[in-house]
């Protein structure tokens, strides 16, 4: 591959998007649901959430984007399992900052796994929202849980 | 049912192409060496444009007489005694009396506008005060945002009923539907010539005419058509009609609302201000006359004073042989993206039945990847809804890739473009 086009599409990247986790249909109704849009490009996105105890239990996504965006939302579904909706929020928002960073450096502490890779994106100005979509759905799913009303859809436009 | 008009295909005597008598199988750019952009590297490659439609790319004089109004004869137009001021002036309905020219009406009935986008809500906020809750509005499924948002905050705000004229499975608007649509509380029938997206060329004549039998106006975006397709304000028979200079080889920042005289003195002016007035008192304004009342405050002169400079261009190589060109580069796409196979390709299979644009999508590798992909091999198309949700609605995809075509291409950029899909399908392993 030519022009950085390597480094945006990592293996890792094209093997979330050939078999993108988080698919399967959720065992019980969702605890939290919201669907996100990028208007600039109409890719749109649903994700549902279970929880118990206190924690994210699993995630289901259904994702009409491109592999960046489906990448991005198969590893937020294998990362916010086992997470509680706290841990959740700082992993997002420690990905956004990365993504708008010069080092897109995400602290380990965070146990960030394939996210890391998808950093590599925000070289790509043009598909940081592509990445961020799913992780922009998920706030929105977390924030009408904690308030127990229907989440707005969320977007990426201001 | 049927009358496309003779116009669409070449008029006899008119050469294909670049002059390879008889079947034209691979044709030369036309003009390419006039501009200058295409002669750029993107990504460490030549540039091949694919993106006509967005915005088509501009010819030297054009770049060269924005310039030389900024350097030469700059200044206010229709208020400067001074001799700046009437060449400004001069400049500025020299463009509007072109553009006439170039669609076969007088300069009186030529609005310069922003872009199609504002000449549409001029003629949708324009006609508001005159219409009445209950009366219908028909847009079709295939119209970009700019002929459709409009009409639906117009809807909105004076109780209108909006009816939608369907596209069928082989992307052409469905006329058996337009009958029953037609009542006799339609006011407005506001279509594409050229679908921006299935690059179906619409039957315009023949929808105005249903229309008028009602009574109602017709409004066509002609933004995809004006420089591409050879035909008249009249062959049209439209009310209304819209286009952008920046998508027939001219300018940004300036666009047309051409009309017939009757309507223009119909519609009411959106924008208020200077220039578009009569008289003045602290509490009472007149209008100026039909065109000037729709223009208010300060235009881009520079832009029309650019703008002359690419219809001329459009008319030394001529609009059928730039057809010709469009249908033979169209055609070609069409057989080579067929041929490669996994595909949908979106929109009539006739060339002859479409502007210089062909839509696809392939399954296997998103258009957004597809355009970035291409990118990289120095390939620009566009990936996305192109401003038709409603329409990739109707077709099943959120998106599209789409390649567009202009004067400057030529079959070695098809073959570019398929080479770039296959390189994009290898990335992801297809
Ligand atoms: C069919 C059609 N109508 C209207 C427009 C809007 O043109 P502009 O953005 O120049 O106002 C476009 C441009 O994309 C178009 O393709």
């Amino acid at each position: 591959m030519n022009t950085g086009m390597d480094e945006l599409y990592r293996e890792v990247i094209l093997d979330h998007h050939r078999s993108p986790r988080g698919r399967e249909p959720l065992p019980g109704p969702a605890d939290a649901r919201a669907e996100g849009k990028n208007p600039s490009c109409g890719d749109e996105l649903v994700l549902e959430l279970a929880c118990a105890g206190g924690a994210i239990t699993g995630a289901h996504v259904e994702c009409h984007g491109c592999a960046i965006a489906t990448a991005s939302s198969s590893i937020l579904a294998e990362l916010v399992a086992g997470r509680t909706p706290e841990q959740v929020r700082v992993l997002a928002e420690a990905f956004r900052t990365a993504m708008h960073s010069a080092d897109g450096v995400l602290a380990d502490d965070l146990d960030p796994g394939d996210l890391e890779v998808l950093t590599g994106v925000r070289k790509f100005p043009a598909r940081v929202k592509c990445a961020l979509l799913p992780w922009i759905t998920l706030l929105s799913a977390l924030d009408a849980e904690g308030e127990g009303k229907p989440a707005a859809p969320a977007t990426t436009e201001a | 049912m049927t009358s496309r008009g003779d116009f669409l295909r070449a008029p006899a005597g008119v050469e294909p192409c670049d002059g390879q008598a008889g079947d034209c199988s691979r044709c030369g750019r036309i003009f390419s060496e006039r501009f200058p952009l295409l002669e750029r590297q993107v990504n460490g490659r030549p540039l091949v444009y694919l993106d006509s439609a967005a915005t088509t790319q501009k010819p030297g004089a054009v770049i060269a007489a924005e310039a030389r109004y900024y350097r030469e004869h700059n200044a206010n137009v229709h208020r400067g005694m001074h001799t700046l001021g009437v060449e400004a002036t001069d400049l500025y309905e020299a463009c509007r009396s072109r553009v006439g020219r170039f669609l076969g009406v007088p300069g009186e009935r030529v609005v310069v506008t922003r872009g199609a986008t504002s000449a549409l809500n001029l003629v949708a906020g324009g006609l508001g005060s005159s219409l009445k809750p209950g009366d219908e509005i028909i847009v079709t499924e295939m119209e970009h945002h700019a002929n459709l948002v409009p009409w639906i905050e117009l809807a909105r705000r004076e109780g209108l009923v909006l009816r939608h004229l369907p596209v069928t499975a082989d992307g052409e608007l469905d006329l058996e539907r337009l009958p029953q649509l037609l009542t006799p509380r339609t006011r407005v029938v506001a279509l594409t010539h050229v679908s921006n997206v299935l690059g179906t060329i619409n039957p315009v004549a023949e929808i105005a005419a249903a229309a008028h039998r009602r009574g109602a106006l017709v409004v066509v975006d002609a933004a995809q058509s004006v420089g591409h397709l050879p035909f008249t304000f009249a062959e049209l028979g439209a009310d209304f009609l819209v286009f952008s200079a920046h998508k027939a080889y001219g300018p940004m920042g300036l666009g047309f609302l051409v009309g017939g005289a009757e309507a223009l003195e119909r519609l009411q002016p959106v924008e208020f201000g200077g220039e578009m007035i009569e008289t003045v008192t602290m509490d009472s304004a007149t209008w100026a006359a039909v065109p000037y009342r729709f223009e208010a405050g300060t235009p881009n002169v520079g832009a029309a004073a650019a703008f002359p400079a690419a219809l001329d261009t459009i008319d030394e190589a001529t609009l059928q042989r730039l057809r010709q060109h469009e249908i033979s580069l169209t055609g070609y796409a069409l057989e080579r993206l067929e041929r490669l196979g996994g595909l949908t390709i979106f929109g009539p299979r006739d060339a002859a039945q479409r502007g210089g644009l062909v839509s696809f999508h392939d399954p296997m590798v998103h258009p957004h990847d597809m355009a970035q992909l291409l990118d990289s091999q120095g390939i620009a198309v566009r990936a996305g809804h192109h401003c038709a949700q409603p329409l990739h609605r109707r077709l099943g995809v959120v998106a599209t890739s789409r390649a567009s075509f202009g004067m400057y291409n030529s079959h070695d950029d098809i073959d570019a473009l398929v080479d770039g899909i296959g390189y994009a399908r290898s990335v992801f392993g297809a």
